[in-house]
C-alpha cells in the first residue's frame, strides 16, 4: 500500500501567540513495500510527520492518501485508517495496561470488532513475530524486562495487521542486546509480511543496514532524500544540519582527504575492508590472495 | 576514621541480593565484585541491562548496601551511618531519565536543591549555582522551566545539580540512553570536560560503545560479575567477547581486527576513526 | 478537534517569567492578597461591587504584562461549569416569572443571582490564575512554606506540604504531556475515547489511565532516589537560594489592596 503527501504543513495552536509550525510544504510518497527510514534532529518535524500517516494530527494544509484514499476528507472512518497504518510509538512499553499480555495485545483487534476466533490468530501471529513465548501470554506486561515490553506493544500494533507498520525510534533506549533483536524482527517483518515500513531513528549504522530509502528532515523541511549510499556519500552536507554519517563512511571521506582513491559509497565494515584492501593491492603492498 | 584504603574509591568483594516478594527467589545482582577508583579516573562499564551494573553504580554512594562485603569512598565505609551524607555529597549522581531528577519547576532552583540540602548559606548557594551552570554551559537558560529544555540540556542541568555540590566524584548511570546525537554529544563533552579540566573522577555506565572507548579503563560486567577489566584499547582487541556477550563491537575495531586477519600490520590501539587514518596512512607509506 | 487539544489550555499552575511589579512582589504578599480576594469575592452581592472588583483584576492584568488573551484562554476548560452554574441558577431560582416552558421557569431574580455566581467564578479563576502566571511555582510554595510555619507547633508539616507541592507543579506539564502521548497511542490502536455512553466512556479511560498510573509510580521512584542522591533528607537544616523579604511595594500592595478588598466585602 502505498501513501501520498502533497503539500503538508502543520501548524500547532494555530491563531496563538505559541503558534509553531512543525513541518511545512511536505511532499513525499511511501512506495507499497519499501523500508522507508526518516532522519532529522529532535524538533526536525519527524514526530509530527508520521502522525499524519494515521490521521491522528490533521493537515493545517495539504493531503495525505493512503492507497489512493485522502484520509482527511468528510465521510472517512479515519479507524480504518489506523488499523492499515499502524503506528508504534517512542517507548511503547509505556502504554501497556492490560491485565495480561494476551489481552493487550487483543486490544487493537477487538477494537476493530473481530470475531473472537480471528482475535486468538491474531494476537498468536503477533507475538510469534516478535519472538515472545506463548507461554508469557498469561503474564501481567509489567513484569516483563524492558525488551519484552517493548516486543509486546509492538505486537499490539501487528495484531491489526496494517500493511504500513511506522515506528518512532524503536530502538531507543534498548541496550545492544534489545536492539540487535529489534533491527532483526523489523527486516524479518517486512520480508515475511510484505509490510511497508516507515521508521524514524537517529542512529546511522541503523538507518544504512535497513532502510530502502531515506529522508533527512530539518526545520520541517525534507532536504535531502534518496538510498542511504547516496544520501551518506554527501557526508558535508548531512554534516553542515549537525548530523552525522556511519563510522565506515566517516572513515573513507577522511581517507579520500588524504589521497586514498576509496569509494564515497561505502557504509559497512565489510565494503570499508574491501575498499582498503582494493587500493592497497593496488599498489602491490600486500599480495592479491589476501590471507599470506 | 577508617584509614586503612588508600584508594578513592574500594569495592571490596561486594555481593548484592535483591529480595523480591515474599516467597520469590533471591536474585543475586553483584556477585563479590572487587574494583579499585583512583581519584582523577575515568571508568567506563558496559554491560547488559540486567549486568548489575546499575546495582554496582548505586553502592558507590550508598544508595544501596552491600549483602556481602564493603564499600569504601574516600577511607568512609559506606555502611557507616555517620558517612552517608559525606559520601553522597562526594560521589554525587546522575541518572538516567533527566525528567525524573529534576526536582524544580526551573533550571536554577533545580541547581540549588542540593547546596540547599546541605544547608549551605544563600551567598553561597548563589554562587555554586551559577559556577555549575556555567561550566555545563546552561547559564542563560537559569530561570527557563524545565520541561522547555531538550533531552541533553536537562541531562546538563541534572550534571551542575550535582557539581554545585562539589564532588569529587561523578557517577553517570547511562546519562545518554534517551538522549539524540545532539544531546548526547553535549552531555559527553561535558562530562570529559568535568574530567579533564576539573579533575572530577568520572564513572559512566553505557550501552554506547563509541563513549566507552574514551574512558581510560573500562570495566565489562555480565551476571553481577566484572568479566574484563582494562584500558579500552585492550578491551575491545576482544571481539570475540563482546560478541559473546552481544556487546557491540565498535566497527573501526571490527575493521581493524579484520584488516589483520589479513597481515596487514596495524598496531593494537586503534579505537577511534582517527587514530585508523593516521595507521593506515604510514602503513601505505611503507614507514 | 481531538480532545487532547484541550490539555493545551490548561493555564492554572503555569508560570510565565517576566520582570513586571507583579512578578517582582513577594510571593507571600500575592498568596495573601488572592487569599483575600477569593474570600472577599463571597461577600460582594452586588453588581457594582463585581464590577469594581473586575477593574482592580483587570488592573493586575495591566501591571502583570500578561496578555489578557492567555489568561481568558484559561477559561476554556472550565465554560461548561460556568454556564452549568448560571443556568441551574437562573431556573432554579423562585422570584417573578420572565418566561415559562413546561417546567422551565426563569425569573429576574435567577438570572441576576446567576449571572453573579458566573461572574463570581470568572473572576476567583481569573484571579487566581494571576498569582499562578506570575508567581513562580517555587517561589509559590516557598511563600506558603513561610506563611505556614508559624503552624509547624500545631502539628502543620509545612516544609513537606511545600515539597509536594513543588514536585506537584513540577510534574504537571510532564504528566499532562505524557497522558496527550498515551492517549494518540492508544487511538493508533482504535480506541475511541469520544463516543458512547457514561460507562463506555468511562471504560475506555482504563487504557489512558493505568499507563498513566504506571508512569506517575515509576517516575516518584526514581526521583525520590534521585533526591537522595542529592542529600536530601527532610525540611531540617536546608537553606534556600532565594530567601523572602518584604520590601516598600509588598506593604504598599498589601495595605492598599486589604483596604479596598475590605471596603468591596462589606459595603459592596
Amino acid at each position: 500500500m502505498s501513501i501520498e503527501i502533497r503539500g503538508l504543513t502543520h501548524t500547532y495552536n494555530p491563531g496563538t501567540p505559541l503558534a509553531r509550525t512543525a513541518i511545512k510544504d511536505i511532499n513525499l510518497t511511501i512506495e507499497d513495500g519499501e523500508t522507508l527510514a526518516i532522519i532529522g534532529h529532535t524538533g526536525s518535524g519527524k514526530s509530527t510527520l508520521v502522525q499524519h500517516l494515521n490521521g491522528l494530527l490533521k493537515p493545517t494544509s495539504g493531503t495525505i492518501k493512503v492507497d489512493g484514499v485522502d484520509i482527511n476528507q468528510k465521510g472517512v472512518d479515519l479507524r480504518s485508517i489506523r488499523w492499515k497504518v499502524g503506528l508504534v510509538f517512542q517507548y511503547p512499553e509505556h502504554q501497556l495496561f492490560e491485565e495480561t499480555v494476551w489481552d493487550d495485545v487483543a486490544f487493537g483487534p477487538r477494537n476493530m470488532g473481530l470475531s473472537d476466533e480471528e482475535v486468538r490468530s491474531r494476537v498468536e501471529r503477533a507475538l510469534a513475530a516478535v519472538d515472545i513465548d506463548m507461554a508469557l501470554a498469561e503474564r501481567s506486561p509489567f513484569e516483563l524486562s524492558g525488551g519484552e515490553k517493548r516486543r509486546v506493544a509492538i505486537a499490539g500494533v501487528l495484531a491489526m495487521e496494517p500493511s504500513v507498520l511506522v515506528l518512532d525510534e524503536p530502538t531507543a533506549g534498548l541496550d545492544p542486546r534489545g536492539r540487535q533483536d529489534m533491527l532483526g524482527q523489523i527486516q524479518r517483518l517486512q520480508a515475511e509480511r510484505h509490510l511497508t515500513v516507515v521508521f524514524v531513528s537517529h542512529n546511522m549504522a541503523e538507518v544504512a543496514t535497513l532502510a530502502d530509502r531515506l529522508v533527512v528532515m530539518e526545520r520541517g523541511e525534507i532536504v535531502m532524500e534518496g538510498p542511504p549510499k547516496t544520501i551518506f556519500a554527501q557526508g558535508d552536507k548531512l554534516g553542515a544540519i549537525g548530523l552525522g554519517v556511519p563510522e565506515m563512511t566517516a572513515l573513507m571521506a577522511k581517507l579520500r582527504e588524504k589521497g586514498w582513491d576509496v569509494p564515497d559509497s561505502v557504509l559497512t565494515v565489510e565494503e570499508a575492508e574491501e575498499a582498503i584492501m582494493a587500493v592497497l593491492r593496488r599498489e602491490a603492498r600486500v599480495g592479491t590472495g589476501g590471507d599470506l | 576514621m577508617m584509614g586503612n584504603k588508600e584508594s578513592f574509591i574500594v569495592v571490596d568483594k561486594v555481593s548484592f541480593s535483591y529480595t523480591g516478594e515474599p516467597g520469590a527467589k533471591e536474585e543475586t545482582a553483584l556477585d563479590q565484585v572487587s574494583l579499585t577508583i583512583e581519584a582523577g579516573e575515568f571508568v567506563a562499564i558496559v554491560g547488559h541491562n540486567g549486568s548489575g551494573k546499575s546495582t554496582l553504580a548505586k553502592h558507590l554512594n550508598g544508595l544501596l548496601l552491600p549483602t556481602g562485603g564493603d564499600v569504601w569512598v574516600a577511607g568512609m565505609n559506606t555502611k557507616d551511618e555517620h558517612h552517608r551524607w559525606d559520601i553522597r555529597q562526594i560521589v554525587g549522581m546522575v541518572f538516567q531519565n533527566p525528567d525524573n531528577q529534576i526536582v524544580a519547576a526551573t533550571v536554577e532552583e533545580d541547581v540549588a536543591f542540593g547546596p540547599e540540602n546541605l544547608g549551605l548559606p544563600t551567598e553561597l548557594i548563589r554562587s555554586r549555582v551559577d559556577e555549575a551552570l556555567a561550566v555545563v554551559g546552561m547559564s542563560e537558560y537559569a530561570e527557563a522551566p524545565p520541561h522547555s529544555l531538550s533531552g541533553g540540556q536537562k541531562q546538563r542541568v541534572a550534571i551542575a545539580g550535582v557539581i554545585a555540590m562539589r564532588p569529587r566524584c561523578l557517577v553517570l548511570d547511562e546519562p545518554t540512553a534517551m538522549l539524540d546525537p545532539v544531546g548526547r554529544r553535549e552531555v559527553m563533552e561535558t562530562i570529559s570536560r568535568l574530567n579533564e579540566e576539573e579533575g572530577i573522577t568520572v564513572v559512566l555506565i553505557t550501552h554506547f560503545m563509541d563513549e566507552a572507548v574514551k574512558a581510560h579503563r573500562v570495566l565489562v560486567m555480565d551476571e553481577g560479575r566484572i568479566v574484563r577489566e582494562g584500558q579500552p584499547a585492550a578491551v575491545f582487541q576482544e571481539i570475540d567477547l563482546l560478541r559473546e556477550l552481544r556487546l557491540d563491537v565498535p566497527p573501526v575495531i571490527e575493521l581493524a581486527s579484520r584488516l589483520r586477519a589479513k597481515s596487514l600490520a596495524l598496531p593494537e590501539a586503534i579505537l577511534t576513526v582517527d587514530e585508523m587514518v593516521t595507521a593506515l596512512c604510514q602503513l601505505r607509506s611503507g614507514v | 478537534m481531538v480532545p487532547v487539544a484541550t490539555f493545551r489550555h490548561i493555564t492554572i499552575g503555569q508560570y510565565i517569567p517576566g520582570e513586571s511589579l507583579l512578578h517582582r512582589l513577594d510571593p507571600r504578599t500575592k498568596i495573601l492578597v488572592t487569599l483575600l480576594l477569593v474570600v472577599g469575592l463571597f461577600f460582594i452581592d452586588t453588581y457594582l461591587g463585581y464590577g469594581l472588583a473586575a477593574l482592580y483584576i483587570a488592573l493586575a492584568i495591566f501591571r502583570s504584562g500578561i496578555p489578557p488573551r492567555f489568561l481568558f484562554r484559561g477559561l476554556r476548560p472550565v465554560i461548561i461549569i460556568i454556564l452549568l452554574t448560571f443556568m441551574l441558577n437562573s431556573f432554579m431560582t423562585e422570584g417573578e416569572i420572565l418566561w415559562q416552558w413546561g417546567f422551565l421557569t426563569l425569573t429576574k431574580e435567577g438570572l441576576s443571582k446567576g449571572g453573579m455566581l458566573a461572574i463570581r467564578l470568572i473572576l476567583l479563576i481569573v484571579g487566581t490564575s494571576i498569582l499562578t502566571l506570575t508567581t513562580s511555582p517555587l517561589a509559590l510554595t516557598d511563600g506558603l512554606e513561610s506563611l505556614l510555619r508559624p503552624g509547624k507547633r500545631i502539628g502543620i508539616p509545612a516544609h513537606e506540604l511545600a515539597m509536594m507541592m513543588t514536585i506537584a507543579l513540577r510534574f504537571i506539564p510532564t504528566l499532562l504531556e505524557e497522558t496527550e502521548k498515551i492517549m494518540k497511542a492508544q487511538m493508533a490502536r482504535g480506541a475511541d475515547f469520544e463516543s458512547g455512553n457514561l460507562l463506555q466512556r468511562a471504560r475506555s479511560l482504563l487504557p489512558l489511565l493505568v499507563p498513566l498510573f504506571v508512569s506517575a509510580f515509576r517516575r516518584a521512584d526514581e526521583l525520590a532516589v534521585a533526591m537522595e542522591a542529592r542529600c536530601y533528607r527532610g525540611g531540617e537544616g536546608r537553606t534556600k537560594l532565594k530567601q523572602l523579604a518584604f520590601h516598600t511595594a509588598d506593604f504598599l500592595v498589601l495595605a492598599g489592596s486589604g483596604c479596598f478588598v475590605l471596603w468591596l466585602a462589606l459595603t459592596m
